[in-house]
């Protein structure tokens, strides 16, 4: 079920350099949304750009809905120039969410590089209500890219950060980070990996997952045309075929995609 | 009270609205969003004899005021569409027409007739013989609908096997539309759709490459509207015979501007994508603007542009 609806942007905020967060009043599709959902947005009346921009649902609270996002081209730019109290044509929620095993045997680590960051805080908070405290492994190349930490430690997650130049916390990759975590391997209980990020980090991850045997579910990404699985447009390769992402997925369980030719 | 019923052959549809192929998923993706049995009718996403994966990805990319697409007709072929598809899309209640489209060689479109005619589920047949997306063993080997002696043949031969109304969609990439829909209405086709996609290109500068897998890919959306209409009234100048006109569609002005230049009936493609109820909400405005103008009938419009 998802619904098309205008949204009033409630708050415009600038986050860090060319990251960007709006919250919207976004009552009937609130209620209805899972982590790992996206919401995709008419970014401006006429057409430039024509097609809707699919957004990972970044945080729920009531019925206000938070997304944030990387400026990197001309959409992201006139969303970012948004004033509060304008409104944005959306639709959502869109696509399969994160598969939650409602059991107390697994730890879930989430691991998010960059922007792919943006599914994972719904996904804590999420958890954090059904009673998991999850460990947040947050990647970026430096430090003044780092995002939602905060966020994070509030609703009592475990943090660690790593930045590729070292600017803050582990030097390295996010993906290095996790192997340091998994090979202490300190857990009590059985580990669930859910990540998303670039998809050279995810390649990655699915090589972790299975040398450490811990079962992973990815967010990906995809261009898409439509975001209701009108198209055909945003396939990935998976064991069964071309699956669309954006109604198929955006998550898919790491064993089903074929990674060599994502 | 305005009438927007016409026939295309003895197809007969209660509004002149429909989507156009390949841009409508299986029609349930559309559910949450309009009453499905509002659609004048229904065509399906391009079936092909064997099921079909379509081209790799990335398969679309944005252009200015439209869109790339290389999608491939990826479809699950005859016997799973039968199966799986065709009773879903018959309970809206609405006439259904299936697409139908050759990957190797065009005799599949006869057996593929051949097999949907006995169904009576199946309103009419379109036939795609205009997709710039299929790789034939011979890269540069035209499209049928870019040949009016391959369109003529193929159409006769299907007028043998098939008593369904026939549909045949052209494509733009020619340079005598007029041609080609003359050749198909002397083959028997009851209408012809127009149009289907023009072939473009897109290169992302900063890797130097295409930005499709296929390289080459067929543009849709507002950007090719004015062809269209070009097209679709040249046809209607030269060739007596109903016009499903298509082509960057996407509000109530858009849609009048095909009837006026001489289509009897529409299909939305890319609008869909971007407004998943545009549909309904250009029937709308059909019906408003017939009345602001005091007209009664939707058969008034078709080809009334003035001198």
């Amino acid at each position: 079920m998802a619904k098309q609806i205008k949204a009033r942007i409630i708050e415009s905020l600038r986050l860090t350099l060319g990251y960007h967060k709006l919250l919207l009043s976004a009552e009937g599709i609130t209620q209805l949304a899972r982590p790992g959902q996206f919401i995709n947005i008419k970014v401006c009346q006429d057409y430039e750009p024509l097609l809707r921009r699919p957004f990972s649902i970044h945080r729920i609270k009531d019925a206000y809905l938070e997304i944030i996002f990387k400026i990197v081209g001309k959409a992201t730019e006139l969303l970012s120039k948004k004033d509060q109290g304008d409104y944005l044509d959306i639709i959502g929620p869109l696509g399969k969410g994160f598969w939650i095993f409602d059991s107390s045997a697994w730890v879930p680590i989430l691991v998010g590089g960059g922007i792919g960051i943006a599914p994972l805080l719904f996904l804590g908070e999420y958890l954090k209500h059904l009673g998991f405290l999850s460990i947040v492994l947050i990647g970026a190349k430096k430090k003044d890219e780092i995002l939602a930490e905060e966020d994070f430690r509030r609703i009592g997650c475990k943090v660690k950060v790593s930045t590729e130049d070292g600017s803050r916390g582990f030097k390295g990759k996010v993906t290095d980070l996790l192997i340091k975590v998994l090979k202490k391997g300190s857990f009590p209980k059985e580990a669930i990996i859910y990540a998303c990020g670039p998809r050279r980090m995810l390649e990655e991850i699915n090589l972790i997952s299975k040398r450490y045997r811990v079962s992973a579910q990815v967010s990906l990404e995809e261009h898409m045309a439509c975001g209701i699985g009108a198209c055909f447009g945003c396939v990935v390769n998976t064991r069964d075929g071309y699956k669309r992402v954006c109604k198929d997925g955006p998550v898919f369980n790491i064993d089903e995609i074929v990674w060599n030719n994502l | 009270m305005v009438s927007l019923k016409i026939k295309i052959g003895d197809l007969k549809l209660n509004n002149p609205v429909m989507n156009a192929s390949g841009t409508f998923g299986w029609a349930e993706e559309f559910k949450d969003f309009l009453e499905l049995k509002r659609l004048g009718a229904l065509i399906t996403k391009t079936i092909t004899l064997k099921p079909h994966r379509g081209n790799p990805p990335p398969r679309t990319c944005e252009t200015p005021a439209g869109m790339l697409n290389c999608i491939g007709l990826e479809n699950p072929g005859i016997d799973n569409f039968i199966k799986e598809k065709l009773p879903l899309l018959k309970k809206i209640g609405i006439p259904i027409v299936v697409s139908i489209g050759y990957l190797e060689a065009p005799e599949e479109l006869i057996l593929l007739a051949r097999h949907l005619n006995s169904l009576k589920e199946v309103s009419a047949l379109e036939l795609n013989i205009s997709c710039p997306n299929i790789k034939t063993k011979a890269p540069h080997q035209r499209l049928v609908s870019q040949d009016p002696v391959l369109t003529y043949k193929i159409i006769k031969r299907l007028r043998r096997v098939t008593h369904k109304p026939l549909i045949t969609k052209l494509s733009p990439n020619v340079t005598d539309i007029t041609e080609i829909a003359q050749a198909a209405k002397r083959a028997g086709t009851d209408a012809v759709a127009l149009i289907n996609t023009l072939t473009g290109m897109s290169i992302d500068i900063k890797n130097r490459r295409p930005r499709l897998s296929l390289i080459t890919a067929g543009l849709s959306g507002p950007a090719i509207r004015p062809i269209a209409i070009r097209m679709v009234w040249q046809v209607y100048q030269k060739v007596k015979i109903p016009i499903i006109g298509m082509g960057g569609i996407i509000d109530m002005p858009s849609a009048i501007e095909f009837f006026l230049a001489g289509a009897t009936a529409i299909a939305i493609g890319t609008a869909n994508f971007i407004n998943p109820g545009v549909i309904s909400e250009i029937i709308e405005g059909i019906r408003g603007y017939l009345k602001e103008n005091k007209m009664k009938d939707i058969k008034e419009l078709i080809g009334a542009l003035q001198g």
